[in-house]
C-alpha cells in the first residue's frame, strides 16, 4: 500500500486551494497606498549611441511624477555578476559594467533608456511617447562567429573585443585528447545548435518598491526565486542599502524556471525610485517586455567529436562551443557554459579522456543565463546526439552502444572533475525499455507507415548535477556566493511548527512536501507544520531555489534543524520522565523511556519548553527553536533514460509526439505525485525546445519573436500523456534524505530523445539525414528531407 | 471617463472607466478581484479567462465598457458559499493539475465552460479546447487528466500520478 502521509506519500498540495479559488498573492496582486507606476522606455535598436535625450516636454505631461535617465544613476552601482570565470590562460573573464539605465550606449533591443514614473501606467506610457530621443545606430553583432572576427563591431567599447572568456576544461587533458582522437578507430563528428529559448514563466516579472522615511527602510516585492540573493546583490552592490534596512519579499511566484533567479535592473530601479520619491513605485512587465528583458537561455553552437576504439568503446571526447552571453553578464551567466556544462560531459559513460573548450561571446542581444537545466541540457544534447550518430555510423543498436559504455561502478571519478556517488544506469534503461515498450515499436512503425506516416524512435540517457556545492569548492571555481541553505524550525508552545526556509517555492509544492519530511521525523500530522518562505524578514539568510537544489540542500538544512529540535526535546522529555536522556525514544509523536511504559506526548514537551515550570533550567534554555545551515559535500547526480516516439508526415514535415517515456533515478522520493508533475513539465519544455521554440533575431539584432504570436509555446494539443517512472532508486550517499533533485531532469533529458526520434523517422523513409537542428519545425524537417 | 455597470459574481458593481480600460483591468484594478491574471498582451495565454453571460471570454479581449449590463463570473465566483470547491477545482487538486498556480484560474474557468457544453469530452477534445490556455509548469498531463476525472471518466489507466 502506498503511504498516506509522511515521506513517500502523494499528499495533496495544500497551496492548491488558494490558487484554485483566485486567492493567491502574486506580486502584481499587491498594491501599496499611493503607489506610482513606472514604464521603461526601451531601445528599439540593437546597438547605438544615445546622442540626445530630452525629457522636458514629457515631464510636463499629465500625471508624470518624474522621469529618470542614465544620468540619474551616475555613481550608482552596476548590476553585478555573481560568477567570475578564469580562462585557459589564467586570465579572468572580461566583465563590462551593466548600468540600471543605459549610459551613453544601448546594446540590445529592450535595453532600458529612461524610466517614466507617473500616477497611472497609462500616463507613464503616454509620456514616454513625448521623450525626445536620438540614437545614432551602430552596426550590431548578432551571430557569435561574426562577433569574434577581427574588426567586428564591439558591444563594449572598452573591451579588446567581444570575447568574454576562452575556457578549457580540463586544460591538462587537451593534448592527450587530441592524440586519442587522432589515433582512434572511429571518430563521429557533429555540429549542432542549442537554440536560444525564453523561459516564459506564465507570470511576468513585477517589482514594487516601497520606502519608509520614518525608519529609513526599503521594501521590495519582487517575482524572485531567491529573495535573499536579491537583497544581497542589490543592497550591497547596486544601491548601497545595508541588509537591516532592506527587506525583499517574493510572495507567490508564478513559475521561474531560472529566469527569476537573477537580479534585474527593474528591481533596483523601483527600490531606488521609491527612496527618491518617498512613494511606492510599481513595475509590471508586459509579455512583450519580458521577451526583451528576461534573461534568455541556451544559445550554444557546438562541434563535438566522439572517438571510439575498434570494439566501440568510447575513448575520447572533444567539444568546441561558442556560448552567447548577450550584451551584458547576467547574474550567473558565466557559470552556465562552463562549470554547469563542462563537468557534465562524461554523461553516463566511462569515456576516459575529455576536453571541453568554451568561448563566451558578447553580442547585441538580451543577456543569456540559466534556464531550466542550465548547461546540463546543452551537455546532454551534444553527447546524446553524437552517441546516437555514432551508433548509426557504426551500424550498431543505439541502446546497446550506450549500455556497453555505461559507468557501472560507483563512486565514479569522471575526467571532468566531478565524482558521481551513486547511480544504476542499466536499471533505468531496463525500466525504460519496459515502460516505453521498445519491443513493440516495430509494430507501431508498421501501423504508422500504413497511414503514410514515418515513425521514429529516439532514446537517450542523461546525467544531472543538482545542488551545486560545496561552497569552498565553488568559490575556487569563481562563485561569488556561498551555496548552502538554511532552515529554522520553530516549534510553538502547543506543538505546531513553522519552518522558515531559505528555499523558495514557485510551483514545486514545498509547502506540502517539506512538512512531509518533518512530520515523518517527529511522528506528528503534516497539518501541524507550516512552511514560511520568500521573505527576508521572516527567513534566515538562504540562497533560494534553482538547480534542483531545494530538497537536496534546503531539505537537508531542515532535517538538520529538526534533528537539533529532537535532541533538545529529548533532553526535556528525559527531565519530565526522570529518565536518562540516552533511553528516550521518539515515535509517533510520543517520547518513551526504552523498556518501560513511561511516555510523554510531543505537545507536553513543547509546552514545557515554553512554560518551563518543571524544566531543567540549569542545564538547558527554555524554548524550542533551532536553525541549521547545510553546505553539501558534493553535487547530487540524478540520472535516467528517456524515449520518444514521433510520427512524421512526409507531405508537410510536421512531427507529432506519439509517446514519451521517462525512467528516472531521483534517489529517495518524498512526494511521488509532485515529482511526476515536475517531470511532466520538464518534458513539455524539452519538447518545446526540440520542435517549436526558438528566439529569433534578424541580422540587425531586431528581436523577431517578442510575443506569443511569434514564439511558439507548447499547447495542450502539442503533447501526449507521458509515461514517467521513478522506481529506480539509488539514494544519494551524502545528504541525510538520500534525495537527488527532480526539477530539471525532464528538460535535460527530453530534447535529444525527440531529435533522435526525428532523425530515425527521416532515415526510416530513406532520407540520408544525419542531423537536424532544433526546433525541428515542419519547414526545417520538410527541407531536410527534400533539400 | 464613462460609467459602467455590470454584475460580477452575482453582485452589481459599477465604476468610472476610460474607453481604453480592458475588462481584465477593471476586474483586477477597480474590483480588486486579483484571481484573474494577465500573462500576455496578445490574447494568447488565457490566464485572464472569465465567463461573460455564460460564455468563456479572455477578459483582455474586451473593453470594460463593452461589458455594460453583462453577467460576469470570475474564478472568485465559482466556489460554493461554504467555500467548497467545484468538481473541476477539486479534480485539479486531486490530480495535481497545477503547480505555480498562475494559469490556473484561466484553466479552471476554461475547463468549466468546456464541461458545460460537452459534459464528457474526450482527451482530444480537451486538448483542442485548451489550446487557448498556456501552462508552462504541468506539461498539461495532469490538467487533461483532471478535467477527464471531473467529468466522471475513469482516469485510472492514464500513466503515473
Amino acid at each position: 500500500m502506498p503511504k498516506d502521509h509522511g515521506i513517500g506519500a502523494s499528499s495533496k498540495r495544500r497551496e492548491d486551494v488558494r490558487f484554485l479559488t483566485g486567492t493567491g498573492n502574486y506580486t502584481d496582486d499587491i498594491n501599496a497606498r499611493g503607489q506610482a507606476y513606472v514604464h521603461f522606455l526601451r531601445s528599439d535598436v540593437a546597438h547605438g549611441r544615445i546622442t540626445n535625450i530630452d525629457t522636458a516636454a514629457a515631464s510636463e505631461m499629465p500625471g508624470v511624477v518624474r522621469i529618470f535617465t542614465g544620468a540619474d544613476f551616475e555613481g550608482i552601482g552596476s548590476i553585478p555578476c555573481g560568477w567570475q570565470v578564469t580562462d585557459r590562460f589564467g586570465e579572468v573573464m572580461h566583465e563590462p559594467p551593466h548600468p540600471v539605465l543605459a549610459q551613453g550606449k544601448v546594446r540590445h533591443v529592450g535595453d532600458p533608456i529612461a524610466a517614466i514614473v507617473a500616477d497611472s501606467l497609462a500616463e507613464a506610457r503616454d509620456a514616454a511617447e513625448a521623450i525626445e530621443l536620438d540614437i545614432e545606430e551602430l552596426p550590431a553583432v548578432v551571430n557569435m562567429k561574426d562577433a569574434l572576427k577581427d574588426g567586428a563591431p564591439k558591444v563594449h567599447d572598452d573591451l579588446p573585443g567581444n570575447l568574454c572568456y576562452d575556457w578549457g576544461f580540463v586544460e591538462e587533458n587537451r593534448e592527450a585528447v587530441d592524440k586519442a582522437i587522432k589515433e582512434a578507430a572511429h571518430v563521429t563528428t557533429l555540429e549542432l545548435v542549442n537554440n536560444r529559448l525564453v523561459a516564459n514563466p506564465m507570470e511576468p516579472r513585477v517589482a514594487l518598491g516601497e520606502y519608509n522615511r520614518a525608519n529609513d527602510e526599503s521594501t521590495l516585492y519582487t517575482t524572485s526565486q531567491n529573495p535573499h540573493v536579491i537583497r544581497l546583490l542589490m543592497g550591497a552592490f547596486v544601491l548601497g542599502i545595508p541588509e537591516h534596512k532592506l527587506r525583499v519579499v517574493a510572495p507567490d511566484v508564478g513559475g521561474g524556471f531560472g529566469t527569476k533567479i537573477f537580479h534585474y535592473a527593474e528591481e533596483a530601479f523601483c527600490t531606488f525610485a521609491a527612496r527618491q520619491l518617498a512613494r511606492p513605485v510599481k513595475w509590471t512587465s508586459t509579455r512583450s517586455e519580458a521577451f526583451m528583458s528576461d534573461a534568455h537561455g541556451r544559445d550554444h553552437v557546438t562541434k563535438i567529436e566522439l572517438a571510439l576504439d575498434k570494439d566501440n568503446n568510447f575513448v575520447a571526447l572533444r567539444t568546441d562551443t561558442l556560448a552567447n552571453m548577450g550584451a551584458y553578464l547576467s547574474t550567473f551567466a558565466p557559470s552556465v557554459p562552463t562549470w554547469l556544462h563542462g563537468t557534465l560531459m562524461a554523461g553516463n559513460y566511462k569515456t576516459p579522456l575529455i576536453y571541453v573548450n568554451v568561448r563566451a561571446v558578447f553580442t547585441n542581444t538580451v543577456p543569456v543565463d540559466a534556464y531550466r537545466g542550465a548547461g546540463r541540457p546543452e551537455a546532454t544534447y551534444q553527447l546524446e546526439r553524437v552517441v546516437d550518430k555514432a551508433a548509426r555510423e557504426l551500424g550498431v543498436d543505439p541502446i546497446a552502444l550506450r549500455r556497453q559504455n555505461f559507468i557501472t561502478e560507483f563512486p565514479y571519478q569522471t575526467p571532468v572533475a566531478v565524482e558521481y556517488d551513486t547511480g544504476d544506469y542499466p536499471a533505468t534503461m531496463d525500466k525504460l525499455e519496459e515502460i516505453a515498450d521498445i519491443a513493440g515499436f516495430a509494430a507501431r512503425r508498421k501501423e504508422s507507415e500504413a497511414k503514410g506516416r514515418l515513425r521514429g524512435l529516439g532514446v537517450n540517457c542523461y546525467i544531472e548535477a543538482c545542488g551545486i556545492a560545496p561552497s569552498n569548492l565553488v568559490g575556487q571555481l569563481g562563485a561569488r556566493a556561498g551555496l548552502y541553505e538554511s532552515a529554522t524550525v520553530r516549534v510553538n508552545a502547543t506543538g505546531s511548527i513553522s519552518v522558515m526556509t531559505g528555499s523558495h517555492s514557485h510551483g514545486q509544492g514545498h509547502e506540502t512536501a517539506f512538512p512531509q519530511v518533518v512530520a515523518e521525523m517527529l511522528g506528528i500530522p503534516e497539518d501541524q507544520i507550516d512552511i514560511v518562505h520568500g521573505d527576508t524578514a521572516r527567513t534566515p539568510m538562504g540562497m533560494g531555489t534553482y538547480g534542483s537544489r531545494s530538497l537536496a540542500v534546503g531539505g537537508s538544512a531542515m532535517v538538520r534543524a529538526t534533528e537539533k529540535v529532537i535532541n533538545k526535546a529529548k533532553k526535556i522529555a528525559s527531565h519530565l520522565m526522570e529518565a536518562s536522556e540516552a533511553d528516550i525514544e521518539l515515535k509517533d509523536g510520543q517520547f518513551t523511556v526504552a523498556g518501560t511504559d513511561k511516555s510523554v506526548a510531543w505537545g507536553d514537551v513543547t509546552l514545557a519548553a515554553y512554560v518551563p515550570h518543571n524544566y531543567p533550567l540549569e542545564d538547558i534554555e527554555p524554548g524550542l527553536e533551532e536553525t541549521a545551515f547545510y553546505d553539501p559535500s558534493n553535487f547530487t547526480y540524478p540520472s535516467g533514460a528517456y524515449a520518444c516516439e514521433v510520427e512524421l508526415d512526409p507531405e508537410t514535415g510536421r512531427v507529432t509526439i506519439e509517446r514519451f517515456s521517462a525512467a528516472d533515478d531521483f534517489g529517495n522520493v518524498i512526494n511521488p505525485m509532485i515529482v511526476s508533475g515536475q517531470v511532466h513539465g520538464g518534458i513539455a519544455q524539452g519538447v518545446g525546445q526540440a520542435l517549436m521554440e526558438g528566439c529569433v533575431y534578424d541580422e540587425n539584432g531586431q528581436l523577431l519573436s517578442a510575443s506569443y504570436m511569434d514564439y511558439a509555446m507548447p499547447r495542450a494539443d502539442d503533447v501526449p500523456f507521458y509515461s514517467v517512472d521513478h522506481s529506480c532508486v539509488t539514494p544519494c550517499t551524502h545528504n541525510p534524505l538520500g534525495v537527488k533533485g527532480c526539477g530539471e531532469a525532464g528538460a535535460i533529458g527530453s530534447p535529444p530523445a525527440v531529435i533522435n526520434a526525428v532523425v530515425d523517422a527521416m532515415q526510416s523513409g530513406g532520407h540520408d539525414v544525419t542531423h537536424i537542428d532544433m526546433p525541428a519545425s515542419p519547414s526545417r524537417v520538410w527541407a531536410a528531407m527534400n533539400g | 471617463m464613462a460609467k459602467v455597470q455590470m454584475t460580477v459574481n452575482g453582485k452589481s458593481v459599477s465604476g468610472e472607466v476610460e474607453g481604453r480600460t480592458l475588462l481584465v483591468e477593471f476586474i483586477r484594478g477597480k474590483l480588486e478581484l486579483t484571481g484573474t491574471h494577465i500573462g500576455c498582451d496578445t490574447s494568447q495565454c488565457g490566464a485572464c479567462l472569465v465567463h461573460v453571460n455564460g460564455q468563456a471570454v479572455k477578459s483582455c479581449t474586451m473593453f470594460a465598457a463593452e461589458a455594460e449590463g453583462a453577467e460576469v463570473t470570475t474564478i472568485e465566483g465559482i466556489t460554493g458559499k461554504d467555500g467548497s470547491l467545484t468538481a473541476v477545482q477539486q479534480a485539479f487538486q486531486d490530480y495535481h493539475g497545477l503547480q505555480c498556480g498562475f494559469c490556473t484560474p484561466g484553466m479552471v474557468m476554461s475547463a468549466t465552460a468546456l464541461l458545460k457544453d460537452n459534459p464528457k469530452p474526450s482527451e482530444a477534445e480537451i486538448r483542442e479546447y485548451l489550446k487557448g490556455n498556456i501552462c508552462r509548469c504541468t506539461g498539461y498531463h495532469n490538467i487533461v487528466k483532471a478535467i477527464m476525472a471531473a467529468s466522471g471518466q475513469d482516469v485510472g489507466a492514464i500513466a503515473a500520478e
